[in-house]
């Protein structure tokens, strides 16, 4: 089932325009990689998709669900470390897309449950501050799970992460995808990870903007 | 205990407060400079109402309101990034405010205003005003607790699920003017955003979490804004900077102590 869509979408900052005439289909269990050098608009991408960045022309085309009901990742990198914050308290604010100003004890369960699945459970009264850079990525990534259901969208999720962090990062979103049949978008400079993860990709390239599987892009990456 | 200090702790302790409240969302945003620049801005429209003859409350505050828009929106400018707009906004209110003074010769004591004085504060319409301010501030606080949470602790997320974050920095802006206006008069306008950014910088040293920080921002600023009041009115020191030297002196001490048991 297509989850999502970009019909002719161009995106621009004024008079700059960073995203031209993108066309694109992802279905529900997609993993898209978005990759590209600096400055080629991956970021512009996913303000476009979650909807900070009005299109210029063309549209962005959600399946059932809202902007508001996709799970965010910043990169970790960008969050300040010593914000006074409980991993809890962090991943409670997921659930404030939905509506509601105060937390109930089913939001309470399902936050505990998320961070049950990132595996952090026991971080959960701990400050962001104490915990490690993989951890923080964890919780970050446990607060758009609790957001969203049906489409995470990471940006550079693997900046200042360990080898070891990295791996469970990427095994843990193949898995999301392939098994609960969540759609995954992630920007990502890790272009070797960005050819092996991942089903689908787009590659943003000043004139040489390429959509389609990871196959056809190495294919096209070998043949020059 | 005299009148006119029961009536100076009772809109001193609820501006602390107010201050403190609105204080950890701005520090940890890193956009505590904008009470600074507010305070400034303050300055001016207070020497502005007295050149004209008019209350100086009732002038200041809708000056001070509608600058804090304005350097949001100048702030969104490319152009014109946020801590220049404020630069601008409160220089500009400063050299205005003391050019008026000058020229109109205006019977008004510079220095009380701009470093406080608590014999000025003896209006009844401040309080009432105050507690008009101080009451809904606190409901839209805790009503919204949640998402100002969220807003502080990543504001791109929050756009993202569709929180209505310039709103709430309107909000943010409109109660810190009212701070700033209402403080102006004790804490003098060039030490006002010492209550704003005082509070939480001491309270994210004690408390590890966004609750914490909040209810300990608001007990130590209305405690060192009493005590600050009591030791300046016994000592017949100026009481704005007693207040600053309260608030410097916890957060030395606090600092100290979380340093030799860290």
């Amino acid at each position: 089932m297509e989850i999502l869509r970009c019909d002719n979408l161009t995106l621009a900052y004024g008079k700059d325009v960073v995203i031209s005439e993108l066309d694109l289909s992802i279905s529900e269990g997609d993993f898209l990689c978005v990759v590209g050098p600096n400055g080629s608009g991956k970021t512009t991408f996913i303000n476009g998709i979650l909807g900070l960045l009005k299109p210029k022309s063309g549209k962005v085309i959600l399946n059932g669900f809202s902007e508001k009901q996709i799970g965010y990742i910043p990169q970790e990198n960008l969050i300040d470390d010593s914000f006074p914050a409980s991993v809890f308290e962090i991943v409670l604010s997921g659930s404030l897309n939905e509506g509601h100003n105060i937390y109930n004890s089913e939001i309470w369960e399902r936050a505990e449950s998320v961070l049950r699945t990132v595996g952090i459970f026991k971080l959960k009264d701990k400050s962001f501050g104490e915990i490690s850079g993989g951890e923080r990525q964890k919780v970050l990534i446990a607060r758009a799970l609790l957001a969203s259901k049906k489409l995470l969208v990471l940006d550079e999720p693997s900046n200042n992460l360990d080898q070891k962090s990295k791996k469970w990062l990427y095994e843990f979103l193949e898995k999301l995808s392939r098994n609960d049949g969540m759609t995954i978008i992630m920007v990502t400079h890790d272009l070797d990870h960005g050819n092996l993860i991942g089903n689908k990709i787009l590659s943003l390239r000043e004139k040489d903007v390429f959509f389609g599987t990871t196959k056809e892009f190495v294919r096209k990456v070998h043949n020059g | 205990m005299d009148e006119f200090l029961v009536k100076v702790l009772v809109v001193g302790v609820m501006v602390a407060i107010l201050a403190a409240l609105v204080g950890v969302p701005m520090v940890l945003r890193k956009n505590a400079m904008l009470s600074d620049g507010l305070s400034h801005v303050g300055f001016g429209a207070f020497m502005i109402a007295m050149a004209l003859g008019f209350t100086p409350l009732y002038v200041a505050l809708p000056i001070v309101i509608l600058v804090s828009f304005l350097i949001l929106r100048l702030g969104k400018n490319a152009k014109v990034t946020g801590d220049a707009a404020i630069a601008m906004m409160s220089v500009s209110a400063l050299a205005v405010g003391m050019l008026i003074a000058s020229a109109t010769g205006v019977d008004v004591d510079v220095d009380h205003v701009l470093f406080g004085d608590e014999m000025l504060v003896v209006e009844n319409a401040e309080i009432v005003i105050a507690s008009i301010c101080f009451v809904t501030a606190a409901i839209f606080y805790v009503a919204f607790y949640n998402k100002i949470f969220a807003i502080s602790f990543d504001e791109k997320f929050a756009r993202a699920i569709g929180i209505k974050v310039d709103v709430y920095n309107a909000i943010f802006a409109l109660i810190c003017s009212v701070v700033v206006v209402l403080g102006m008069r004790v804490m003098g306008a060039l030490l006002i955003s010492a209550l704003v950014v005082f509070p939480t910088l001491i309270s994210k040293l004690i408390c590890k979490n966004f609750k914490g920080v909040v209810v300990s921002s608001a007990v130590v600023s209305a405690v060192c804004l009493v005590v600050g009041v009591l030791i300046s009115n016994f000592l017949n020191l100026p009481t704005g900077p007693t207040i600053v030297v309260c608030n410097l002196s916890l957060y030395l001490v606090v600092w100290t102590l979380n340093k030799a048991f860290k």
